[in-house]
């Protein structure tokens, strides 16, 4: 089967998951005890049921589960997530203004603990006495132990506090002017500390998989082929052993995508990082439903997504996975 | 005859194990000219890959290192040669190929671009010739529609085609000598009457020199032209093949060639029991003084306990390491 073939069934299962996560989030918030006309029956300094009711009435709350799911879905394909009452504005439009700092601040975090990771566990792997490999441990031992939110306050007490190197927090400096490179450079600038802190936990995953992965392949037969073929040590490294023993790596990247987003929503408050976990942490303090489920409608699609990229990824890597 | 193109000389190459001291190789003295097929038999565990390993200069260190002794390829000494200078050696100069093609070949590239990886790295050939040199390759190890063969992954061959493919990779560059490492253990049996046969003809056809580890008998009477037979990390005994297989001076090689099962005409139960060597391969670390293969031995005498036996000539170039021999 072509990968061009494999690629389309697979965004095929994904459209269908997608689907099932909508009917699954309605039905959850659905069930969930109290909703919208409650919060804002609250925020007005309460009101009778007649109030209540009318403001139900005025969100189609009334009418029954499976035309409420019916009308929610069916805007879902013109692109209607519907509207925040409580950032007043169309949700889709709320999300979309959010997700690429998400994205950047993910993706970016990503790229780093995957390549430094497996950097760093090919080089332990290569001398299993040396110092870089006790490295290892220890960074994989704090990284697993310690959580994103105190790595990310401790870097901003060193880094922002003791040497102010980095800014506290948010995404751009109002105060900077310029043409996109110095905009961009800006972003950057601000990206380094959640980035880094988003990386923590997954460069010690990361590395630790790459060494065991690397220590097998290493052992394998066909890297004493390449040698007696005199390729020189280097190229046996990245290009015999690495390949090889990058498919584990890929392959958890790719399910751990869904943590990373979770994570990103507590790196994003810790760095007022103007992304979907600060507006998700703030529309589930407000209760606004509509938003909430915007927010997870649009990680699940991106998780979804990436999960079709590691798909392709390993099939790229490894002529042996087959269509399946 | 001539010069030998390889020559090792006193070869000792130690492993440090948690054990002590394991003496794997212990002064081995071997030696090859061009155009010939030297044989080396042995059990398991007696240092036969490993002599075909230090002759790579692949010796896994640590724990293992060359402790002594030389190793001459047309008179270049090749250990303490740097790692670049070694790699250049390597695939060029000696061609290697191993026991387990199912596992000896990169299963994430096509067999075509691992042959045309040692031509590009020893001959500064662009992708394109060295591809070509693939497929010319694969057709010289008899691999049918080469140019087809040549883009498929390794894990789309028999085992058979794998070990053509190993023996393609190793002989890319044209070297003067190819150590074939039990080439034909994990093949069955009428794939291992071809595998030979390719060797043999491309052995004439290439005039390189063969450096044959196995414990086939039978593949050393048909293919090799000396031998010598391998116990404990020593040479116990060298010479041609007829002298050797015909008459046979230490026990361990007479032990090894009534080992080797014939076809008989008899009934199963009037057949002989096949008779086999008792006992195991010693533990390398504790060897004691007097010969590896005395506990083993049935014309054992005192002496064979107190002193290890030299290799010397019993008649002609036949050389012996024992006691009782040639008395």
């Amino acid at each position: 089967m072509s990968l061009i073939r494999i690629i389309l069934t697979r965004i095929g299962y994904g459209l269908v998951l997608l689907l099932a996560v909508l009917v699954l989030n309605f039905t959850l918030v659905s069930i969930a005890p109290g909703d919208i006309a409650d919060s804002i029956a609250g925020d007005m300094g309460g009101a009778d049921a007649e109030v209540i009711e009318e403001i139900r009435a005025r969100y189609g709350l009334d009418k029954p589960f499976l035309t409420q799911l019916w009308r929610y879905m069916s805007g879902i394909f013109s692109f209607d997530l519907g509207f925040s009452y409580f950032f007043n504005t169309p949700v889709t439009e709320l999300v979309l203004e959010r997700l690429p700092a998400t994205l950047l601040l993910v993706v970016s975090s990503q790229i780093l603990a995957i390549v430094t990771g497996t950097w760093l566990g090919v080089m332990a792997a290569r001398n299993p006495n040396g110092l870089l490999n006790t490295i290892v441990t220890f960074l994989s031992l704090f990284g697993f132990a310690a959580p994103v939110f105190w790595t990310g306050i401790l870097l901003i007490i060193t880094f922002v506090s003791v040497f102010p190197i980095f800014p506290v927090g948010g995404m751009r400096d109002v105060t900077v002017e310029g043409g996109f490179f110095i905009q961009a450079l800006d972003v950057l600038y601000h990206l380094i500390l959640p980035m880094v802190t988003l990386a923590s936990i997954y460069l010690a995953l990361y590395s630790r998989l790459a060494r065991a992965s690397m220590q097998e392949v290493l052992g394998a037969d066909y890297v004493r082929t390449a040698r007696a073929k005199g390729v020189p040590e280097r190229t046996v490294l990245y290009k015999h052993a690495l390949r090889n023993a990058l498919g584990p790596v890929i392959t958890v990247a790719g399910l751990q995508f869904a943590s990373v987003i979770s994570g990103a929503v507590v790196v994003e408050a810790v760095f007022s990082w103007p992304g979907l976990g600060t507006l998700a942490l703030q529309s589930i303090l407000a209760r606004d439903t509509p938003t909430i489920m915007g927010i997870l409608f649009f990680s699940s699609l991106v998780v979804i997504v990436f999960n079709i990229l590691t798909d392709i990824a390993l099939r790229l890597v490894d002529p042996r996975i087959k269509a399946g | 005859m001539s010069a030998p193109l390889l020559s090792v000389d006193d070869l000792v190459v130690d492993f440090s194990t948690r054990a002590g001291n394991a003496r794997v190789l212990d002064h081995v003295s071997l030696e090859v000219t061009s155009g010939e097929v030297l044989g080396i038999v042995g059990e398991s565990g007696c240092g036969k890959s490993m002599t075909a390993l230090s002759i790579m200069g692949l010796v896994p260190n640590p724990p293992g290192k060359v402790t002594s002794g030389s190793i001459r390829l047309e008179g270049r000494e090749l250990v303490g040669l740097s790692e670049a200078e070694l790699c250049e050696v390597r695939g060029r100069d000696i061609g290697m190929i191993f026991q387990e093609p199912m596992s000896s070949l990169n299963p994430v590239f096509t067999v075509g671009e691992q042959i045309a990886e040692s031509v590009r790295l020893h001959e500064n050939a662009s992708p394109k010739a060295a591809m070509a040199r693939a497929v010319e390759m694969l057709r010289a190890v008899e691999i049918p529609e080469p140019e087809l063969r040549a883009k498929a992954y390794p894990h789309q061959l028999s085992g058979g085609m794998r070990q053509r493919v190993m023996i393609a990779i190793a002989l890319a560059c044209r070297p003067r000598v190819l150590i074939a490492d039990e080439p034909t253990t994990a093949l069955d049996a009428t794939v291992q009457a071809q595998i030979f046969d390719l060797l043999q003809d491309l052995q004439t056809e290439t005039g390189t020199a063969i450096i044959l580890i196995t414990h086939d008998m039978g593949a050393i009477a048909e293919l090799a032209d000396r031998v010598a037979v391998m116990y404990a990390g020593r040479v116990v005994e060298k010479g041609t093949v007829e002298t050797v297989l015909s008459n046979p001076q230490h026990p361990y090689t007479k032990g090894l060639i009534t080992c080797v099962p014939h076809l008989e005409p008899e009934p199963p139960m009037l057949r002989e029991p096949l008779p086999e060597i008792p006992g195991v391969v010693p533990a390398l670390t504790d060897l004691g003084k007097g010969c590896a293969f005395a506990p083993r031995c049935l014309e054992r005498i005192a002496q064979c306990d107190d002193s290890k036996p030299p290799l010397k000539a019993t008649t002609g170039p036949h050389l012996t390491a024992c006691w009782v021999a040639g008395q």
